[in-house]
């Protein structure tokens, strides 16, 4: 992973825009910012953030690269989309913080054992295992991502939610041992390591 | 003319039969109004009631008409008798239309109405029909001032229209600052890239109209007369001097460019990389030229990096710059971006604004210039260090609250504000020498009141923003383009095109003998008995539009083709010897003096409200149509304009028994309504020295109140009106009833 | 023959002893008076939902869409897909429009699709439940099987985010979509179109991994819930369900709160109108109990 940031450094220099635009989700959009600030304000979790959105783009065309690929703002995006749906210049602002924070975790700039990216990927490699996720699963590796004691104390904190659904047959104990699943699980596999070699390639990412 | 025969007639239609007992107002019209012919109709305005009007002025001789009816803002089509003089009682607008519909209403709702039958009769018998201005002027030639964009524009606009035109240019070409750019902010779609600057073809066309002669390396020495008959001495670089006759003016004298010197804070006159957006466009020309890309000033090198700063030196708030926005820069910076972007996308161009402002389609060229990979950043430069090659632009970036941002450039733009050419500042021209204000000054105006157009803010000449954009306040001389207020290049032609219109419109009256806006049409001027002049000057000051010069005895020569007929002249007259034919101190005193004015135990008060007729008036209306209630103890009589009450009414309202006087005109300031610009400033500000008289005959300040009232305020009038009886009621009845 | 037929996406929340079981029973319940037939995809998969980015990058995200499409066309052409899930449908729909708008993406998606022997034709619609009822029924016709009006009881009508933006139901507005509380009307209930925290976020899949936070935002969706004398609180969405359900608990434990105010599925209250009883309409399915339309769901339903 370090390898590939190195590697964009040389690449792009100091036009860290131009590196936006050509790796990350929707990142042509962002010289399209016109600062108005809506995004910011409309987010719900805009306090927790940093750098809101209007401040991430503004930081891209200053190319600030570490500041925003290090910084944990993108991670507090809740994919609600209000900052999408009143964005007076239509930017796809949801996506493109998604890939800000993907390509910050690709190149291994985002921050350590931030909870949203660890759930992240917990969730991807769970609804990929078998194509369908794994709620009981997932449950507990959200628990159990700081250790064994610290996971103990989360579930044991969280028994009602647990017993609740349990009771009314919406958690399924036994999903720990064999849980939904696709049948076809080993073409799923196939497609999903095609996509990620096709999609490197788009984004000019080192094979 | 014909003896003076009188005629009133009370209409019963819309309601008014029903709520006034019109057989009675008719015998007020008859016993006290005195009018010789008396008629009640069902239905006046229908084509019936106007011929029985008609047959009146035709087969009886009725000279004088006074119509109650509904408003004199109603029915104007079908009430238009040009061959007598006429006056209005609005039974309909002003008095059921304003009150219940109750049984104890009622009385007080007669006398309303017949109050104003009375008042329309009395006026009436002081009116005289306008005979129209004998001054007229034939010439209808255009002069139009400047030869850039507006000018151009103007000039071949008018020959358009069938009209010559007279365009002087003190410089030795046409094209003035647009045949100084390289190209122009695109003005269709898509908005995209640079444009054409097509002002050479603009050129070409003028120079090859044979209406238009083209005066180059040329002034004004000198511009005196009116509409229609304005005489200009033009003098030539050469010392040559002709003389031109024209019916109206179009200045469009424009702009120049804020001193770069004056900001060397931002670099300005520190270094050639540092340079306006005036000097940029001259870079660009320069190149493309040769054929080049914009090399850097100070050694011909590589432009790597370029930084545009906006509103240098404008929207300053400390006093030393220039205060306003010049409105086209964001556009021009983006443009000029482009020039870099276009020819090679490895230039990084910044731009650095506090407020992005692209009015029009700007928003899409801004846009284009985003897909082009300009980039905008939010912040407000603090200094640029400039020296050797490089420059660094300090700056405070506003997004990320960062006081020390910085970056470096290889050439810096600053986006200067246009200062207008508007020539002598004549409010503050008595410090200048009279040699100076030859030089400086555009037109040589040989007016009373100063030898160029009225400015009201920063320099740029007065017009009615809001209403008449190009009405300066000299009736026949329009202003266009930059020197009116800062503009880009598409305004700036829009403008020259209203101007010329207006200027072609005011050539056409002023023949007629007609005034130009806002009383356009209008054939009543105003005359004055000289016997009893004074010579105090008032009116000569006093008039918004210097239409009205002095004599070697200093007495009033007034210009009627100059005048708006506003009457603020009549207002100002202490003497009182000012009037019009149709409109005069005795017009409106007679009105006042004619309402029945019941005694001070009659818990009836009386309340004149003097409203202007071209927003309190129509707002009075307007309530009416809404029907909203306000008191009836107010008689309504519409002004000219609030500029032309004389405070003899006052006096004479209050003395007669009034117990309180309102008068509503329009908002004043800079951001004023008034149609004749100074008019409710003038009013208002006699007004407040009202309060001596009131002290003298011992009454209470709160008895004259004046107002401003916009013609929106179709809801808060009738308040205004409700509260000043409440407060009259407060204070209590006027101890001057029963002793006039 | 079903009235209308439908491809059926139902998502993993759905699935049995999954987070929002209770929903598809009563979804099935609903589509069952509608004469609604909803044949499953087979062999479905995940759409990866909102939170799976990081890990899934934007191409395998569409590919796993695109393989529910692909599956659909093959084995239920010429069927709009339906999914009731808020997250599977936006995912889905997202991955349509991309696909639709760039011909390299789609040629990418069917590459990585061939290595699973699929391809996506782009013929596929992908719709949510919610806008099938709104458009293919109407809610005149949406009111005619009502045999028990839910009268007297009033709704909060949560609408979330996901069904809302940034796609939305078609004719409705981002700031104040009205579907939610005409259903409500339709069936026979009181909608408290006052409420204020109808669009706003629950925190989404955020209230595993930033838990306080959403909290918050979960806090205030109920709280005005009672502020404006709501019986219940009705969603279109799964996630909103469970995160607002479930978490009231923990709300009362560090706000000292007494939250226990139920949170509903539409399909639920449809499916109690139309009269099916409590199992039918999955009211077994809620740790708070909605027992004001379980009072009604026991009534014995009156001939028709």
């Amino acid at each position: 992973m370090g390898d590939m940031n190195i590697q964009a450094i040389e690449q792009y220099r100091s036009d860290f825009l131009k590196e936006v635009e050509e790796r990350v989700e929707e990142g042509h959009w962002v010289k399209m910012c016109m600062q108005c600030g809506v995004c910011s304000g409309s987010c719900p979790f805009g306090p927790h953030w940093a750098h809101p959105p209007q401040e991430i783009f503004m930081m891209i065309r200053a190319g600030k690269r570490e500041e925003v690929l290090s910084s944990d703002s993108m991670w507090m995006c809740t994919s609600c989309y209000n900052c999408v749906v009143r964005c007076p210049r239509q930017l796809p602002i949801t996506q493109i913080m998604h890939g800000l924070a993907t390509y910050a975790h690709r190149l291994g700039l985002a921050p350590r054992n931030q909870p949203t990216r660890d759930f992240s990927i917990l969730f991807w490699e769970n609804c990929t295992k078998t194509g369908r996720v794994n709620e009981l699963k997932l449950t507990l590796g959200v628990y159990f991502r700081e250790g064994l004691m610290a996971g103990i104390k989360k579930a044991w904190n969280m028994r009602n939610i647990g017993f609740g659904l349990l009771l009314t047959k919406r958690l399924n104990p036994f999903e720990l041992f064999k849980g939904h699943a696709c049948k076809d699980q080993k073409g799923i596999h196939a497609m999903l390591k095609k996509a990620q070699e096709i999609e490197a390639r788009r984004h000019k990412l080192p094979a | 003319m014909a003896e003076m025969k009188t005629a009133a007639y009370v209409c019963r239609g819309c309601g008014i039969g029903e709520r006034i007992d019109t057989a009675r107002t008719a015998k007020v019209a008859e016993k006290e109004g005195k009018v010789q012919l008396v008629r009640q109709h069902d239905f006046l305005c229908n084509a019936e009631g106007v011929q029985l009007i008609r047959d009146d002025i035709e087969k009886e001789g009725v000279t004088h008409i006074a119509i109650g009816a509904c408003s004199r803002r109603s029915k104007t089509e079908a009430f238009y008798f040009p061959t007598v003089a006429l006056s209005r009682a609005n039974l309909r607008e002003g008095v059921i239309w304003t009150q219940p519909e109750t049984e104890e209403a009622r009385e007080t709702t007669q006398e309303m109405a017949d109050d104003y039958v009375r008042m329309a009769c009395a006026e009436v018998k002081k009116m005289k029909l306008p005979a129209g201005n004998p001054e007229v002027g034939h010439a209808k030639r255009l002069l139009v001032v400047g030869g850039g964009v507006s000018g151009m524009t103007a000039a071949l606009e008018a020959a358009k229209a069938g009209y010559s035109v007279v365009l002087v240019e003190k410089t030795g070409s046409l094209g003035g600052w647009a045949a100084k750019i390289h190209q122009r902010v695109p003005f269709h779609e898509p908005y995209q890239d640079p444009a054409p600057t097509g002002v050479t073809e603009l050129a070409a066309a003028v120079t090859g109209d044979p209406g238009i002669k083209v005066y180059l390396n040329a002034t004004l020495s000198r511009t005196s007369g009116a509409p229609g008959r304005f005489k200009v001495q033009i003098a030539t670089e050469s010392g040559g001097s002709s003389a031109e006759e024209v019916g109206a003016i179009v200045q469009a004298t424009g702009f120049t460019t804020y001193d770069i010197a004056k900001l060397p804070e931002l670099g300005g006159g520190k270094s050639p990389n540092v340079v306006d957006q005036a000097g940029l466009e001259k870079l660009a020309m320069e190149a493309a030229a040769k054929g080049q890309p914009i090399r850097r000033p100070s050694d011909g090198g590589e432009v790597k990096t370029v930084a545009f700063v906006q509103c240098a030196g404008q929207r300053d708030e400390t006093g030393t710059h220039l205060p306003y926005c010049s409105g086209h820069c964001c556009a021009t910076s983006i443009k000029q971006a482009m020039y870099f972007k276009d020819a090679n996308p490895g230039v990084d161009t910044v731009v650095i604004y506090t407020d992005l402002r692209v009015p029009g389609n700007g928003e899409d060229f801004y846009r284009s210039g985003q897909s082009k990979g300009v980039t905008f950043t939010k912040g407000k430069v603090s200094s640029v260090e400039a020296g050797g090659n490089g420059c660094k632009v300090n700056f405070h970036d506003l997004i990320l609250d960062d006081k020390n941002a910085s970056i470096q450039a290889d050439l810096v733009v600053l986006a200067t504000g246009q200062v207008p050419v508007s020539g002598v500042n004549i409010e503050k021209q008595e410090e200048m020498p009279a040699e100076e204000k030859k030089v400086i000054s555009i037109l040589n105006l040989d007016y009373r009141q100063g030898p160029d157009l009225p400015q009201l803010k920063y320099g740029f000449t007065d017009s009615h923003f809001i209403c008449f954009p190009y009405e300066t306040r000299r009736t026949g001389i329009y202003a266009a383009g930059p020197v009116r207020r800062p503009m880009d290049m598409v305004q700036a032609i829009e403008d020259a095109t209203g101007a010329t219109l207006k200027a072609i419109q005011a050539m056409e009256n002023a023949e007629l003998g007609r005034a130009a806006h806002p009383r356009s049409g209008d054939l009543s001027f105003p005359s004055f008995r000289v016997d009893g002049c004074t010579q105090c000057k008032r009116c000569t000051v006093e008039c918004p539009f210097g239409a009205i010069d002095e004599d070697e005895q200093r007495y009033p020569v007034f210009n009627e083709s100059r005048c708006r007929r506003c009457g603020t002249c009549m207002g100002a007259c202490p003497v009182r010897v000012i009037s019009f034919e149709n409109y005069s101190v005795d017009t409106v005193g007679s009105q006042i003096k004619a309402v029945d004015m019941p005694d001070e135990f009659s818990e009836k008060p009386r309340i004149l409200v003097l409203a202007c007729e071209n927003d309190a008036y129509p707002a009075l209306d307007m309530a009416g149509m809404t029907r909203t209630q306000y008191s009836a103890f107010v008689r309504v009589i519409p002004v000219r304009c609030l500029g032309s009450v004389n405070s003899i009414w006052i006096t004479d309202a209050l003395n007669s028994g009034y117990d309180g006087v309102m008068l509503m005109g329009c908002k004043h300031g800079d951001d004023y309504q008034c149609h004749f610009v100074k008019g409710s400033e003038l009013a208002t500000y006699r007004m407040s020295k009202i309060d001596d008289t009131l002290k003298q005959l011992a009454l209470e300040t709160e008895r004259v109140a004046t107002y401003e009232v916009a013609i929106t305020d179709i809801a808060r009038v009738p308040r205004l009106i409700n509260d000043y009886a409440a407060k009259i009621n407060e204070i209590g009845m006027s101890p001057l009833k029963g002793f006039a | 023959m079903a009235k209308k037929e439908y491809a059926f996406y139902p998502g993993c929340s759905s699935q049995l002893k999954a987070s929002a079981s209770n929903y598809l029973v009563s979804v099935n319940a609903m589509c069952k008076t509608l004469d609604v037939k909803l044949t499953t995809i087979p062999d479905w998969n995940c759409c990866g939902a909102s939170i799976s980015y990081a890990g899934a990058g934007e191409l395998p995200r569409h590919v796993l869409n695109a393989r529910n499409f692909a599956l659909s066309e093959q084995h239920l052409p010429g069927q709009d897909i339906v999914a009731t899930c808020a997250a599977c449908w936006l995912g889905a729909r997202e991955t349509k429009e991309k696909l639709d708008a760039s011909s390299q993406l789609l040629a990418d998606t069917n590459e990585a699709l061939k290595a699973a022997g699929l391809h996506y034709e782009g013929k596929a619609e992908i719709r949510h439940m919610v806008a099938v009822l709104i458009e293919d029924f109407g809610y005149a016709e949406l009111g005619k099987p009502v045999v028990k009006p839910l009268e007297g009881l009033k709704f909060a009508g949560y609408v979330g985010c996901q069904t809302n933006r940034p796609f939305g139901i078609a004719g409705e507005s981002f700031e104040n979509p009205m579907y939610l509380d005409k259903l409500v009307e339709t069936v026979g209930a009181e909608a408290l179109t006052q409420y204020d925290q109808k669009v706003t976020c629950c925190g989404g899949a955020l209230a595993f991994s930033e838990t306080e936070k959403a909290m918050k935002q979960i806090k205030d969706i109920v709280e005005s819930a009672y502020d404006h004398g709501a019986d219940m609180i009705v969603t279109p969405c799964p996630l909103c369900q469970a995160n607002v359900e479930v978490y009231q608990s923990e709300i009362n434990k560090t706000h000292s709160t007494k939250f226990a105010m139920p949170v509903t599925y539409y399909s639920q209250l449809m499916t109690v109108a139309y009269g099916g009883t409590p199992k039918e309409a999955g009211l077994d399915g809620h740790i708070i109990k909605p027992t004001k339309l379980q009072e009604i769901a026991v009534k014995v339903v009156p001939k028709r």
